[in-house]
């Protein structure tokens, strides 16, 4: 086709244009391979630092645990890292994780779960407008200022309430974290309502149902899966935050699971000795390596679940 | 005749009951929301009567100090200024890279597969892990230090997924019969792509990197990790000189704090004297990232009102 028109217009006297361009496809295509080549390299950026998070927390940790075996790490009821006498049982940070998450957790999946239905079955289109933009300021506040705000506003007045709480508790710092997850575990299962057809509401309300009815009877169980997705995604921000409970929940190791004790977690632990200036190589600085493995597998874990739920629910309809 | 009429004082009962129901669970969720939107207001105005004495120009001007009345925030602001251009400077080009071979580029098989799920994965991984790469990697493997290009490099990394994913539903909201007009008129990819695609894609791009600055202005842990110092009292290197080639990048390496960092420093001390300047700090920070925030609400409205394709 291309060869007949060519003949063509060479025999209508103009061969050049034509040849012209077509001798120009080869650059142009080298030009088109040498982008695409850079695109797939910045898109694979994602994949080299995971790479190098696991290599460097691997690596650091291997050094560790030739220092420590792995069953002391487990099962040590201490964590004494930098004392002479050292412990290294990662039980101990991790009950001070596990307990603030829950007392997060508590604040965040009801209130999550009432302004998720809310907004998506509720409200109307101009409530949403406003509500969204809130829940946005509220994900956008600092961390360290969540922590300033759990240690000079929150902890005062908890303690008029409950005599005898110290200045650092897991309960002040896990509250203020369960607002700041709030936003997020709303917009996930508002999403997940959302992609419910309107035909199942539809068919609720044409047989009598109420509107609340319908949305804790057939909308909610209907975007379980999405729902779900939302509070495993909360539980791991909630075991990653950092800073709340680094200012206000104490920094001292302490293995307890009530909340009303100041305790460390994984995190806090790990900023700690980040204050500190330990030598490059030493065991306390392999330390937090150690720890951030721990962390790094246990979100790991939760993240991989709500993946998989939160595309089994996109493709459930 | 009786039995019907009694039967439809029921059902208006009935109907009655579930009314209010439906009213308290508004109320329900008005509720909720509204001790969101009290939080934040309490500590908005918590911050700003705490910190009122210490907003002046002079807390602005000054160096972290001793005392706490003579202590501002001029190396805070400074630092996050010029970490925040680094981070700017490897976020945005990556991650609209990123998202543009994802979308326009990307064939469907495994190593695009495995991608998709890295990036979700990455979103979640919690900040301080990447503290902890960047110490590793960064700090002591290639040698860079406790520096300005460190830290913007590691925020970079963190922010990436949120680039990238509002790059993809930017771009994703671009109908494709502008793709196929290009094509047709002998345009080939890449001249789509920067022609077209990207450039009607911008709004909702730049209210995904607004949005990821606005993270990393506020992020403190993974800073903290890979060793920032609390105490600075000099500017780094100014990054203009008066000899040639004019140009200095010695900035890159130097030390450096944030405000996040001096923030908690001074949450940190007993001293209420230094909580004032905590609260103050904290009152700048907010307010920053409720500008930027609120920048982005603002696009991604105007951009919803005016495109309609």
């Amino acid at each position: 086709m291309t060869s007949t028109t060519m003949t063509g217009l060479e025999m209508a006297g103009l061969p050049s244009v034509v040849s012209e361009r077509l001798s120009k496809k080869f650059s142009r295509n080298l030009k088109e391979r040498a982008i695409e080549a850079v695109l797939f390299f910045a898109a694979f950026v994602s994949v080299f630092t995971t790479i190098g998070i696991v290599y460097v927390l691997i690596s650091e940790s291997v050094q560790f645990f030739r220092h420590v075996p792995i069953v002391d790490f487990l099962t040590d009821r201490q964590w004494t890292p930098l004392f002479d006498d050292a412990h290294f049982g990662i039980i101990v940070l991790l009950s001070g994780t596990i307990t603030s998450s829950l007392v997060a957790l508590l604040v965040a999946i009801p209130m999550g779960t009432v302004i998720a239905i809310y907004l998506s079955e509720f409200a109307t289109p101009r409530a949403r407008e406003i509500a969204k933009p809130i829940l946005e300021l509220l994900s956008g506040v600092p961390t360290i200022v969540y922590g300033y705000f759990a240690l000079l506003f929150i902890t005062p007045i908890l303690q008029t309430f409950i005599p005898g709480l110290p200045g650092f508790s897991l309960l002040s710092a896990g509250l203020v974290m369960g607002i700041m997850i709030v936003p997020y575990v709303a917009s996930i299962s508002e999403d997940a309502m959302r992609a419910v057809p309107m035909a199942l509401r539809e068919g609720s309300f044409a047989v009598g149902a109420t509107r609340l009815q319908t949305a804790t009877r057939v909308v909610f169980p209907a975007a379980i899966s999405g729902v779900a997705a939302a509070y495993i995604l909360g539980i791991s921000r909630a075991v990653g935050e950092t800073m709340i409970l680094a200012v206000a929940a104490g920094m001292q190791p302490n293995l307890t699971f009530n909340p009303l004790e100041p305790a460390a977690t994984i995190t806090s632990f790990i900023v700690q000795v980040a204050l500190g200036d330990l030598p490059h190589g030493s065991i306390g600085y392999q330390t937090i390596f150690a720890a951030g493995l721990t962390l790094f597998l246990l979100t790991l874990v939760f993240n991989l679940i709500g993946f998989f739920m939160r595309k089994h629910y996109r493709e459930a309809y | 005749m009786a039995a019907i009429a009694q039967n439809a004082a029921e059902i208006r009962a009935l109907i009655g009951k579930g009314r209010r129901w439906d009213t308290t669970f508004v109320v329900l969720g008005i509720i909720c929301l509204g001790i969101g939107l009290l939080t934040f207001a309490t500590l908005f105005f918590d911050m700003a009567i705490d910190g009122f004495s210490r907003l002046n120009p002079e807390f602005f001007a000054q160096f972290p100090s001793r005392r706490a009345g003579q202590a501002g925030i001029l190396s805070a602001w400074v630092g996050t200024t010029l970490v925040m251009l680094v981070t700017a400077f490897f976020a945005v080009p990556l991650g609209i890279g990123a998202g543009v071979y994802l979308e326009e580029y990307a064939p469907k098989h495994w190593i695009t597969d495995i991608i998709e799920i890295n990036i979700t994965n990455l979103a979640g991984v919690p900040s301080i892990v990447y503290g902890l790469l960047a110490l590793g990697l960064f700090v002591y493997t290639f040698g860079l230090g406790q520096s300005i290009l460190t830290a913007g490099l590691t925020l970079a990394l963190l922010i990436l997924p949120i680039v990238i994913v509002a790059t993809r539903e930017a771009i994703r909201g671009i109908p494709g019969v502008i793709r196929e007009g290009a094509y047709a008129l002998g345009a080939t990819r890449w001249q789509t792509v920067k022609d077209h695609i990207v450039p009607y894609s911008m709004p909702g791009i730049l209210t995904g990197v607004i949005i990821g600055l606005s993270r990393a202005i506020g992020e403190t842990a993974p800073i903290i990790t890979i060793g920032a110092l609390t105490f600075i009292a000099f500017l780094p290197p100014a990054p203009i000189t008066d000899v040639a080639p004019y140009i200095s990048f010695e900035w890159l390496k130097a030390p450096f704090t944030v405000m996040p960092i001096q923030m908690f420093n001074w949450t940190s001390r007993p001293e209420e004297a230094f909580q004032h300047n905590a609260a103050a700090a904290g009152f700048v920070l907010v307010l920053m990232t409720l500008t930027m925030n609120g920048l982005a609400i603002w696009l991604r409205y105007r951009l919803r009102k005016h495109i309609k394709w």
